[in-house]
């Protein structure tokens, strides 16, 4: 049966039932630590530096403003009053107390919601382009692709006993907002001849071997799909390695056998497989998208709208930065920015996530995303309402008109939170977005994605920034490595290392270095840095960057 | 070669609060790095270690960390220590918000 929060009433009631008697057992001894942990790691509660992190699933990214309340509450009552969104579509509270951790549990149950982990050499999460179901450039929303895929797969015993955890993105569009080159597998929805079906890549991932994603077939029917799947993860699940954990994901066997090889044996399995399918997998899909289904968008004036984007240039700067197309002419896509100049990218405190809820009721159909990028997002929005969108987000410092710009900063919590790191990311992140603030370039450096991870995990994904930060311990001091030219989109591309890092009070400066490099190469005011970079290559960007190099050689 | 020893103290976290804690030399957990015992020999050390373990009930993930002495006690040497010791850098939380931590 389909359900749309992923575990229903009963279970989520049972689970929270039994983990406040784990943690009562855990309080009074009966439990030891070492027998605790994989228990409360499975309900989403980590051990960082400073205090317990709960982190809490968002299914899709996508919530309903009751949650998005509820999330405000826990801020609130239990945590330091805000929380902060990652970019794997969830949000992590940084302070609750082991006590408190069942009640937070039970409110989050009231919403529908939990913060069990998918854990274990299983398929995790899929995930969707945030904004499905609403993007002018999409051929169908992928959302329901997703959900088959996570429910066909759950339950599956070809993928309980993988070499490793597999990740699988969707994208519906061209313009590729989900990384799914940098998955283990990524689906880019395609119609052909009037039939619908998936562009299939495989073999991407970041972490500490990054690599690019390969397309396995141009086109697969969606009739077809699960058996090409089923095909693939077979193919991998006999080949793979299983010798090291390192080695076991599958961006390793493409690697070592080859695209073409593993595309032979695919195929080769699909015919086997392919009579098992029998269409009640389409059925389901047919139930899923009811739940998918697109509000009843309202029709009107935009005249408002046109008249607020003439006279009020505020208005207009955050229209031409932060709203993107929607499939409905009049409506539009916001992107409320979580990275005002100076803040902790992805942090909402309680009133914030209140007042987005409430928009969200008001004005687009009750329904908010949260982004990969750390932001959040309005997916159906009618035009008119925009100036009044605006108005209220001004009131709550959410009206920050730099999404894609130099200080929409992807950075992971680093060493100010995660027990992994090796140096800090938020505060570097912080400094730049501030010091381009100063400078007033942020505008006329146009489109720049950074990104910063506190270590080789990459949860920053720095490996597809176009500038790309990587904060390393080098002899017990903090130190920077930069990368240039990385891309997470359709043109996906792993950046380049520039050479030897920087000391944490030398790594702002640097990147000042490059984006004034960038401004003086450019051709003209529209070519981007990463354009600049793949029409020039890495020599005049390692000058700017490496001066002293530069003079000694000379 | 065996490397020199080099001081260390006995760190945890809190289980129910799961703030970071020092073990002192009277077998309290403080939660100031400026209180805990500084241990300067090997086999004082993991002695030191297992006492700390044997607390279960009180006590989450202890270790040695390095540390030297310093003016009114124990100092770290790693930065991860001095942030442990402190709070994040983004917020004035953690320990920073009630006891005032020197950032060095
Ligand atoms: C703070 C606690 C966190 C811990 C302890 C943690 C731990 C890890 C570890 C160990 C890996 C490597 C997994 C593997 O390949 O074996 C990883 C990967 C990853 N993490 Fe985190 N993480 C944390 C927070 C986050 C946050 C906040 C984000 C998003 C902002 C994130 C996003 C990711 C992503 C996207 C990857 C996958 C990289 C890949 O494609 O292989 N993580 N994490
Ligand atoms: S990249 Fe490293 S430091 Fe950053 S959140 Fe992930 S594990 Fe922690």
């Amino acid at each position: 049966m389909y359900r749309y929060s992923e575990f229903d009433t009963a279970f989520l009631a049972e689970r929270n039932a039994q983990f406040r008697a784990q943690v009562e057992r855990r309080i009074d001894g009966s439990l030891t630590e070492d027998e605790f942990k994989p228990l409360r790691l499975m309900n989403g509660l980590y051990l960082q530096l400073h205090a317990y992190m709960l982190r809490v699933a968002i299914p899709y990214g996508t919530l309903n403003p009751d949650q998005m309340r509820q999330l405000a509450l826990l801020a609130q009552k239990w945590d330091k009053g805000y929380g902060h969104f990652t970019t794997r579509q969830n949000i992590q509270y940084n302070w609750p107390k082991l006590n408190d951790v069942p009640d937070m549990l039970d409110a989050l149950a009231e919403v529908g919601m939990h913060a069990i982990q998918t854990s274990g050499n299983t398929i995790r999460n899929v995930t969707a382009d945030h904004f499905a179901g609403a993007a002018a450039d999409e051929v169908a929303d992928p959302r329901p692709y997703a959900e088959l895929l996570r429910q066909w797969s759950t339950d599956h015993p070809e993928f309980q006993f993988m070499p490793r955890k597999f990740k699988i993105a969707i994208t519906g569009s061209e313009n590729d907002r989900a990384v799914i080159k940098a998955h283990d597998i990524g689906l880019q929805l395609v119609e052909r001849d009037g039939v619908l079906g998936a562009r299939v890549i495989v073999g991407g991932g970041l972490g500490r071997t990054p690599m690019i994603g390969k397309e396995l077939s141009p086109f697969v029917a969606f009739d077809d799909l699960l058996a090409y799947l089923e095909a693939t993860v077979s193919v991998w699940n006999q080949i793979g390695r299983r010798d090291n954990k390192y080695k076991a994901r599958i961006k390793i066997t493409v690697h070592e056998h080859g695209i073409d090889a593993i595309r032979a044996k695919v195929n080769e399995r699909f015919l086997q497989v392919r009579p098992q399918f029998k269409g009640a997998d389409m059925a389901l899909l047919e139930e899923i998208k009811g739940h998918f289904a697109p509000p009843a968008f309202r029709e009107g004036s935009v005249a408002v709208f046109k008249d607020a984007y003439h006279h009020d240039p505020v208005f207009r700067s955050w229209v031409d930065t932060n709203i993107a197309a929607h499939k409905q002419d009049d409506h539009a896509i916001v992107t409320i920015s979580l990275k005002k100049q100076g803040d902790t990218p992805g942090d909402a405190t309680a009133e914030q996530m209140r007042v987005m809820a409430d928009l969200a009721e008001k004005f687009a159909y009750g329904e908010l995303r949260i982004s990969h990028e750390q932001n959040v997002i309005l997916p159906h929005v009618h035009k008119s309402d925009l100036p009044a969108i605006h108005a209220r987000l001004k009131e709550h410092a959410l009206a920050t008109a730099n999404i894609g710009l130099i200080s929409d900063i992807i950075a992971c919590p680093g060493m100010d939170y995660c027990a992994l790191a090796t140096a800090r990311s938020i505060p570097v992140a912080q400094q730049i977005a501030t010091r381009f603030e100063e400078l007033k370039l942020e505008n006329d450096i146009g489109e720049l994605k950074i990104k910063i991870s506190g270590c080789i995990n990459a949860c920053g994904h720095h490996h597809v920034g176009h500038i790309g930060i990587l904060g390393l311990d080098r002899a017990g001091v903090e130190n920077y490595q930069i990368t240039l030219g990385g891309d997470g989109t359709e043109t996906a591309a792993i950046g380049d290392r520039t050479g030897p890092g920087f000391a944490y009070d030398e790594i702002v400066p640097a990147i000042e270095r490059l984006v004034h490099a960038y401004l003086d190469l450019r051709d003209h005011a529209d070519e981007t840095f990463l354009q600049t970079y793949r029409r020039l290559g890495m020599a005049p960007f390692k000058a700017a960057l490496y001066p002293e190099a530069q003079a000694n050689a000379a | 070669m065996a490397r020199a020893f080099t001081p260390k103290v006995i760190t945890a976290n809190d289980l129910l609060e799961g703030d970071v804690i020092y073990l002192t030399a009277d077998d309290r957990w403080s939660r100031d790095l400026a209180e805990a015992e500084l241990i300067t020999d090997e086999a004082h050390a993991q002695l030191r270690l297992l006492d700390a373990e044997s607390q279960p009930s009180k006590i989450v993930g202890a270790y040695l960390a390095d540390a030297i002495a310093g003016h009114d006690g124990p100092e770290p040497t790693h930065f991860r220590e001095d942030f442990r010791r402190t709070g994040p850098s983004n917020y004035r939380h953690g320990k920073q918000e009630t006891s005032p931590q020197p950032r060095a």
